[in-house]
C-alpha cells in the first residue's frame, strides 16, 4: 500500500515540479491547515520583498507529514508534533512556527462572550456526555449568581480530522483522566456524547453552534472572534479564570520549556502561568537534516527566518501569537544549524 | 450500414454485366477494400469500449490493494461492524453504510412519486405554453452543482426545518405506534431526514426528466386510441403510458438512486457527520461519501486503508444497486415477451 501512495506521490510530485519548474523555484511545503493563513501571508510579503515565492498547500498535517516522507516537498507542517524518536528514524528536524489558540464556543441565550466560567474537568463531562443539561450542579457550582437554563447541551465537533481537534482533545485529555481512557487525544476521535454533531472545518462547527441552542463547540481564536461567537472562560492551571487572546496565548508559551522534548514537539495545554490560556498550540515545521536540494532547503530557513522576524505584525493582525524573540534565536541557533548546507 | 452497401455493390455488379474479368476484379478490390474498413472500425470500437472495462476493472482492483491491510484485518465483519474508532484503530462500515441507504431509500421515496406526477403534468396535462419553461427550469434543477445544494440544506433549509418541520412532524407522526421512535430526539435540523429531503431536492429533476422523456415516445397513435374508447387520464397513464415506458421509467429511478448513494458534499453538509446509529431518523449520522471526504485529509496508513474498504464498499453497493435494475428490466421484458 505504501509503494503505490509514494507512487501517487512521485507522479504528483513530477506534475508539481513541471509546473514549479515554470516559475522559478518557489520553496515548496504542504501539511496543517491551522496556520495556512498566516504561512500564507508572509508568502505574499516575502515574494515582494525578495522575488522567492512559497508554495504552501493546507492538505492537513498527516498529508503534510506523508509528503515530506516521500520528499515531494522542502518542508513539512505539522500540528501534532512527531517524537523525537520519529525524526530519528527520518532524519528529519522539527521547529514550531507560530501558535494559537482554540475556543470553547457556545449558544446559549442570554450569555455574553466569557460570562459563563468552566474548568476542564466540566468541559471535558460536558464533551463526554456526562452533564447532559446546562443547568447541572457543577456548572451552576462555577457560576454563582447566573441562571441557567434547563436545556440540553449539544456537541458540536469537527467532523473531519484537523489541528484544531488535535489541540482540543489533547487538552481534554491532560484535565480528564475520564477521557483519557474512554476517547484519547487525536486529529479525529470517537466523539462519546449521544448529542454530538459534526461540521467540517472551523466554518461548519461556527454554522452549527450559531444554529443550534444549547449548544458547544471549538473553534480556532481567530475564527470566534471575527464572528463574534460567544467563548466560555475556562480555569487554568493556576486556577485563575482567562479569556482567549493573544496575550494569554503568549503567556502560555512564556512557560514552555521547548527544549525540554527532543524535536520541541512539547504541549502547550494546560501549561502554568497565571494568564495563560489553557488550549494553546503551536504548528510544527518539519525538514530533513541532510535534504536532497540543500540550496532549497536553506531558502525554506530564510523564509521562516525573514518571516519571524518582520512577520510579527501580520501574525497578530490574524490572530496568531509570533514565537518570542528569544526562542526563534534559539530555533536558528541549535536546530537550524543541523541541516547540512 | 458497410455491409449493406457491400450486398448492394455485389448484387447490382452481378445484375448489371455478366462475367466480365476486369469488373469482378475491381469489385473484389472494393469488397477487400470495404471489408477492411470495417474491420478497422470494428477494432477501434472495440478498443474504446474496453478502455472503459479495463479502468473499471483497474479501479476495483487498485481499491483492493490498497484496501486490502483493513478487509484482512477485519474480514468480512467489517460490513456489519458498528465501531469507528480512528485513535484505537478499530473500525466497521455499518454506521456509513446504514446512513447511506437510509438517506438514499427516504430520498427515493419521495423524489419518486413527486417526480412521476411532475413527468405526467408535463406530458399530458399541461397547457402547451407552460411545458417549455417547466422543462427547461427542471433541466436546470438537474445542473445544480451538489456544493450548492449542501449550502442550501444547512444555512436555510435546516433552520427552517428545526423549527417548523421537526417539531410538527414530532407531534403528530412521532406521537404514533411503532413509527413514533422513527421522530424522536433533539431537533437540530441535520440528520439521517435532512439529508433524505436534500437529496430528494437533488435527484427529483434527474428523475422528472428522464420520465418525462420516455413518457414523450409513447406513440400518439397508442394514446389516442385509448382516448377514442373513453379512457380517462389516469386510465391512459396506468394502462398504455406506464407499460410502454416501464424500462425507461425504471432507468431514470435507479439513476437517480445511484445519484443519492455515491453523493458526497451536500450530503456532507446536513448529514450531522457522526458515528452512531440511532433509531430516529432526526439524530445525526454518517453516509460512506461523507465520511471519505471528511476523513482522507488527516487520514494515517491504516485508517487511510479503511477508508479505501469504504470506498470499495460503496463501490460494491452500487453495483449491486444497478445490477437489480438491470435484473428487473430484463424480467419485465420476458414477462412482456410472453404475454403477446
Amino acid at each position: 500500500m505504501n509503494s503505490i501512495i509514494r507512487k501517487f506521490a512521485v507522479v504528483a510530485a513530477s506534475a508539481l515540479a513541471i509546473v514549479s519548474a515554470a516559475q522559478a523555484a518557489d520553496i515548496t511545503g504542504a501539511g496543517a491547515t491551522f496556520p495556512y493563513p498566516i504561512y500564507a501571508k508572509w508568502a505574499e510579503a516575502y515574494k515582494k520583498s525578495t522575488n522567492i515565492g512559497l508554495n504552501y498547500q493546507s492538505i492537513g498535517s498527516s498529508g503534510g507529514i506523508r509528503q515530506i516522507r516521500a520528499k515531494t516537498v522542502t518542508f513539512g507542517g505539522t500540528d501534532a508534533p512527531l517524537s523525537g524518536a520519529e525524526l530519528d528514524k527520518d532524519g528529519m528536524m522539527q521547529f514550531p512556527a507560530i501558535l494559537g489558540g482554540v475556543v470553547p464556543v457556545i449558544n446559549l441565550d442570554g450569555f455574553k462572550p466569557g460570562e459563563l466560567k468552566v474548568t476542564g474537568e466540566v468541559l471535558a463531562e460536558m464533551f463526554m456526555g456526562t452533564i447532559t443539561k446546562w443547568n447541572d450542579a457543577k456548572i451552576t457550582a462555577l457560576n454563582p449568581g447566573k441562571k441557567l437554563p434547563d436545556q440540553a447541551i449539544t456537541v458540536v465537533h469537527r467532523a473531519d480530522g484537523s489541528g484544531t481537534t488535535f489541540i482540543f482533545t489533547d487538552y481534554l485529555n491532560e484535565v480528564s483522566a475520564a477521557w483519557k481512557e474512554k476517547v484519547g487525544k487525536g486529529a479525529a476521535v470517537k466523539w462519546p456524547a449521544a448529542t454530538s454533531v459534526g461540521g467540517k472545518g472551523n466554518e461548519g462547527v461556527a454554522a452549527n453552534v450559531g444554529r443550534v441552542k444549547g449548544s458547544v463547540g471549538y473553534v480556532e481564536y481567530a475564527y470566534a472572534k471575527k464572528n463574534n461567537i460567544p467563548h466560555l472562560q475556562l480555569r487554568n492551571l493556576n486556577g485563575r479564570y482567562v479569556d482567549p487572546d493573544d496575550k494569554t496565548f503568549a503567556a502560555a508559551a512564556a512557560g514552555a520549556d521547548w527544549f525540554s522534548v527532543p524535536g520541541m514537539g512539547i504541549s502547550l495545554v494546560n501549561l502554568k502561568g497565571n494568564d495563560s490560556w489553557p488550549i494553546t498550540g503551536a504548528s510544527f515545521i518539519l525538514m530533513y537534516k541532510n535534504p536532497s536540494d540543500k540550496a532549497m532547503a536553506q531558502n525554506a530557513l530564510k523564509f521562516f527566518d525573514w518571516s519571524f522576524k518582520n512577520g510579527k505584525e501580520m501574525a497578530l493582525e490574524l490572530d496568531y501569537v509570533p514565537l518570542p524573540d528569544v526562542l526563534t534565536k534559539a530555533i536558528a541557533e541549535k536546530v537550524w544549524t543541523q541541516i547540512a548546507k | 450500414m458497410n455491409s449493406s452497401a457491400v450486398d448492394n455493390a455485389t448484387s447490382s455488379g452481378s445484375a448489371s454485366v455478366p462475367d466480365s474479368g476486369m469488373r469482378d476484379l475491381r469489385l473484389l478490390r472494393i469488397i477487400r477494400k470495404q471489408r477492411f474498413q470495417d474491420f478497422i472500425f470494428h477494432k477501434i470500437t472495440l478498443s474504446f469500449s474496453l478502455i472503459v472495462l479495463v479502468s473499471l476493472v483497474g479501479i476495483l482492483i487498485s481499491l483492493a490493494i490498497v484496501a486490502w491491510p483493513a478487509l484482512h484485518k477485519f474480514g468480512i465483519g467489517f460490513i456489519w461492524r458498528v465501531e469507528w474508532d480512528i485513535i484505537n484503530e478499530e473500525f466497521g462500515a455499518a454506521i456509513a453504510i446504514f446512513g447511506t441507504l437510509s438517506s438514499a431509500t427516504i430520498a427515493i421515496l419521495i423524489a419518486m412519486p413527486l417526480s412521476f406526477g411532475i413527468a405526467l403534468f408535463l406530458t399530458e396535462t399541461c397547457p402547451v405554453w407552460l411545458r417549455r419553461p417547466l422543462g427547461t427550469a427542471i433541466e436546470l434543477l438537474a445542473a445544480v452543482p451538489s456544493i450548492i445544494y449542501g449550502m442550501f440544506g444547512l444555512f436555510i433549509f435546516a433552520p427552517l426545518f428545526a423549527e417548523y418541520g421537526q417539531p410538527a412532524m414530532q407531534s403528530t407522526l412521532g406521537q404514533m405506534p411503532i413509527i413514533g421512535p422513527l421522530f424522536g430526539g433533539a431537533t437540530n435540523g441535520i440528520g439521517i431526514l435532512a439529508a433524505g429531503l436534500i437529496l430528494a431536492f437533488m435527484i427529483l429533476p434527474f428523475i422528472a426528466a428522464v420520465m418525462r422523456d420516455v413518457f414523450e415516445i409513447v406513440p400518439p397513435i397508442l394514446r389516442e386510441s385509448a382516448y377514442g374508447i373513453g379512457c380517462t387520464t389516469w386510465e391512459v397513464v396506468r394502462h398504455i403510458v406506464l407499460p410502454y415506458t416501464q424500462q425507461g421509467v425504471i432507468g431514470g429511478v435507479m439513476l437517480g438512486l445511484g445519484r443519492a448513494l455515491g453523493e458526497t458534499m451536500a450530503v456532507t453538509f446536513v448529514i450531522g457527520n457522526s458515528q452512531r446509529i440511532s433509531a430516529s431518523l432526526f439524530s445525526p449520522g454518517t453516509s460512506i461519501a461523507s465520511t471519505l471526504a471528511n476523513e482522507f485529509g488527516e487520514a494515517d496508513d491504516f485508517h487511510l486503508a479503511t477508508l479505501f474498504a469504504l470506498g470499495l464498499l460503496l463501490f460494491v453497493i452500487t453495483f449491486v444497486v444497478l445490477a437489480c435494475a438491470k435484473i428487473l428490466i430484463i424480467r419485465t421484458e420476458r414477462a412482456k415477451g410472453l404475454k403477446t
